[in-house]
């Protein structure tokens, strides 16, 4: 029993707060703010005036109320809009970071100095609303792949930044996309030349640490023709009472041949087994594939944040090319997530697929809401979608809702659903045979994500498992 | 090996099914337990294995650990597969998702690991299983199917009982492993539970009819009714009750 207390007590292992003083600008949002903040960065004047439009647009937009959660009224006017470590004066290298960012990012497995650096993957950190800096850059920048936080890219290729932001996911998109265009602070960009592979695996961690402070993180990445990138995405927050913002914006253009593989583990801290405290997690993620033969995939393992609300999505343009989705949506306590993608075909030959696992425990809420599109132009395009949802206990919920709209009559469109429940006698089965009970779910559960977790790279989907075990760990009823 | 003591137990909240349970098995002897439809035989099988929806009111369980005699109502069901009770089920469960070997394996080294075994390799662990398949007539396709999904009634008893020769335990409850099975897959799962038997392990069969002990000689049969062992006898007694039906012991004569 002192065990399951124990783990209890350690719940979330990240929920530590780095103690450390903060540069922040007033409370509240208005014109002012939004200057403060592109003035921060050195912004050309074209930015400064995407922003105001942005910030324009949205206060005339209203907070949407479709989802299937109750999402409670969030006071815009009493959050922080940007926070960041006042002794990060941009140092020259990361070993020159304030010692306490360094012990807080070594905390959390993601040593950034560089003799303890991990090998084959490049990071950039972002604390708060600003990036610390990112490992491996000038070995990338020999074959030409610019890796950096997106307010760098701004100063060093305005040009690139300037040609693509704002195109996949324009600022009208929504409530939060118009906000995040007004306010965003940092975030990675990643620009892969024409032809080249990326040598290593690129990778962004984001991690909120301020109090009553939004985090606007903005991410782009742009695959020329040809090239090929791996991108992973970990994100964790200190446990506290109130609730956080995060309404990030992730771009992703693919040009002819190009693949971007984008994944994410997303562990917010997700508020107690009351329900008090976690993060908001509204993300808009959408990606293009521009040019022909294109592939953009995105994975994800949602495992935290008390409300997520989220859709990676792809507009398959070019002829041929292939968007797929593969999520593990877990849900415990009394979380709620509503996630799904779209698939929106314009090319022809155009082929998307669609994995998605929702796991619910306690009196969490999982919906998977997802739409297929095939445009007029889209002849023979082919969609294969598969829902499943796990239920753990009596008192969860799991929701699913697919809109398919087709509108070229070559298009094959397929939809599998299920809904399972782990059942008593699995469970003895699996004991009987001396598997203890936390091994017995995560064997089941794995089994029942299989499908996603084999699209994850190694050390991701390593990790993956463990949340999911750890997560899963006080659910057995 | 077991020493089962006026155990009383009901399924949690509901009415007693076990009405002072006794008997006691040693290393190497095989029990049956017959017994016509509700009289308590599979309960008695689960009660002995742990399953956590039984509640034993009254009396105890005892299992030989480490050379002494100990009480286990405070063991789950896995510490219990781990100190080297196996139950064979009358319905093994489907778990999609979970390759056969891979749970094979899982289980193997939960109990390895307990007992200070070495675990072993996929690799070495499928060589290890292989040479387990032909006893049962099974194929190798079998391992990389997920567990007991689509199988066959006599495919899943099959199963079991290769379970039961991996994981080498000094008891097996095999509850109703005769049942749905034709006479030459009957003979394939006692020529497999005959293999376990030798001077340390014991085996208590759980059964209904009789045809299977035609196959595995037992050394003590038990007969069950209304929660409690009406009856115990040697081998003879099985072919009595066959030949009798079990309203001779039980006087409810229709």
């Amino acid at each position: 029993m002192s065990d399951i207390e124990k783990k209890m007590n350690e719940e979330y292992k990240w929920g530590f707060e780095t103690n450390i003083e903060m540069e922040e600008f007033p409370k509240g949002l208005n014109e002012d703010i939004v200057r403060l903040i592109s003035q921060k960065n050195n912004e050309p004047e074209w930015l400064l005036d995407y922003r105001l439009k942005s910030y324009r647009l949205w206060l005339t937009m209203k907070h949407p109320n479709w989802q299937y959660c109750d999402v409670p009224e969030i006071d815009f006017q009493d959050l922080y809009y940007y926070a960041k470590p006042k002794s990060n004066i941009k140092p020259a290298s990361l070993d020159e970071l304030d010692p306490e960012l360094l012990k807080t990012f070594e905390k959390l497995g993601i040593p950034l100095q560089e003799q303890k650096r991990i090998t084959g993957v490049a990071v950039d950190v972002v604390f708060d609303s600003v990036s610390l800096g990112t490992t491996w850059k000038k070995d990338l920048e020999k074959v030409g792949v610019i890796f950096s936080s997106i307010s760098e890219a701004i100063v060093s290729h305005p040009e690139l930044v300037k040609k693509y932001l704002g195109t996949v996911v324009p600022a009208a998109d929504n409530f939060y996309a118009a906000l995040n265009s007004a306010v965003f602070t940092d975030g990675s960009f990643v620009y892969i030349p024409k032809g080249v592979t990326c040598p290593m695996d690129l990778s962004t961690y984001f991690r909120i640490n301020a109090k009553e402070t939004g985090q606007f993180e903005r991410t782009l990445i742009i695959a020329e023709e040809g090239s090929f990138v791996n991108y992973l995405e970990g994100c964790t927050a200190p446990q506290r009472d109130e609730n956080q913002l995060h309404a990030a914006i992730v771009e992703l253009i693919a040009l002819d041949n190009a693949e971007i593989k984008y994944s994410t583990v997303q562990n917010w801290y997700a508020g107690d087994k009351n329900g008090i405290g976690g993060i908001y997690n509204f993300v808009t993620k959408r990606g293009i594939c521009e040019g022909i033969n294109s592939k953009i995939s995105w994975t994800q393992v949602e495992a935290g944040s008390a409300i997520t609300w989220k859709y990676p999505s792809c507009i398959l343009k070019g002829d041929n090319s292939e968007g797929a989705f593969y999520s593990v949506a877990l849900t415990n306590n009394k979380m709620k997530a509503d996630t799904g993608t779209k698939m929106i075909h314009i090319g022809k030959n155009t082929k998307s697929t669609i994995i998605s696992k929702g796991i619910s425990a306690e009196e969490s809420e999982g919906v998977y809401r997802g739409e297929v599109k095939i445009m007029p132009s889209a002849h023979n395009a082919r969609n294969y979608s598969q829902c499943d949802s796990m239920l753990i206990g009596d008192r969860c919920q799991a929701n699913t809702f697919p809109y398919i709209d087709v509108k070229n009559s070559t298009a094959t469109v397929e939809h599998e659903a299920s809904t399972s429940k782990i059942s008593a006698d699995q469970m003895f089965y699996l004991q009987s045979r001396g598997i203890d009970p936390e091994k017995a779910i995560s064997l089941i559960v794995n089994g029942f994500c299989k499908d996603v977790f084999k699209t994850l790279p190694l050390e991701f989907s390593v990790e993956a498992v463990k949340l999911i075990e750890m997560k899963l760990e006080n659910s057995v009823g | 090996m077991l020493e089962v003591k006026k155990v009383h137990a009901k399924v949690a909240e509901g009415i007693e099914i076990l009405k002072g349970i006794n008997f006691s098995v040693k290393p190497g002897e095989v029990h049956a337990i017959m017994g016509p439809n509700g009289s308590g035989k599979s309960t008695l099988s689960k009660v002995i294995a742990g399953h956590p929806e039984y509640e034993v009111t009254e009396g105890s369980v005892e299992l030989s650990i480490n050379g002494t005699m100990t009480n286990i109502e405070d063991l789950e069901a896995s510490d219990r597969a781990r100190e080297g009770i196996f139950l064979g089920f009358q319905y093994p469960v489907e778990i999609p998702g979970i390759t056969n070997i891979n749970f094979m394996h899982e289980s193997f080294n939960a109990l390895c690991e307990h007992q200070g075994a070495d675990t072993m390799s996929d690799d070495d662990f499928r060589t290890y299983v292989k040479s387990k398949l032909p006893i049962l007539e099974m194929s190798e396709d079998f391992l990389d199917r997920p567990v007991n999904e689509g199988f066959s009634g006599g495919e899943k008893k099959k199963n079991e009982i290769l379970q039961m020769l991996l994981l080498n335990p000094r008891l097996a409850l095999l509850d109703e492993t005769d049942s749905g099975l034709d006479i030459d897959a009957l003979k394939t799962v006692a020529n497999g539970v005959n293999k376990l038997r030798n001077k340390f392990n014991s085996i208590v069969l759980v059964t209904h009819y009789q045809r299977l002990l035609d196959y595995i000689k037992p050394d003590f049969v038990h007969v069950l009714h209304n929660g409690q062992i009406i009856k115990t006898g040697d081998s003879s007694l099985a072919l009595e009750l066959e030949e009798k039906g079990y309203d001779w012991l039980t006087g409810d004569h229709k």
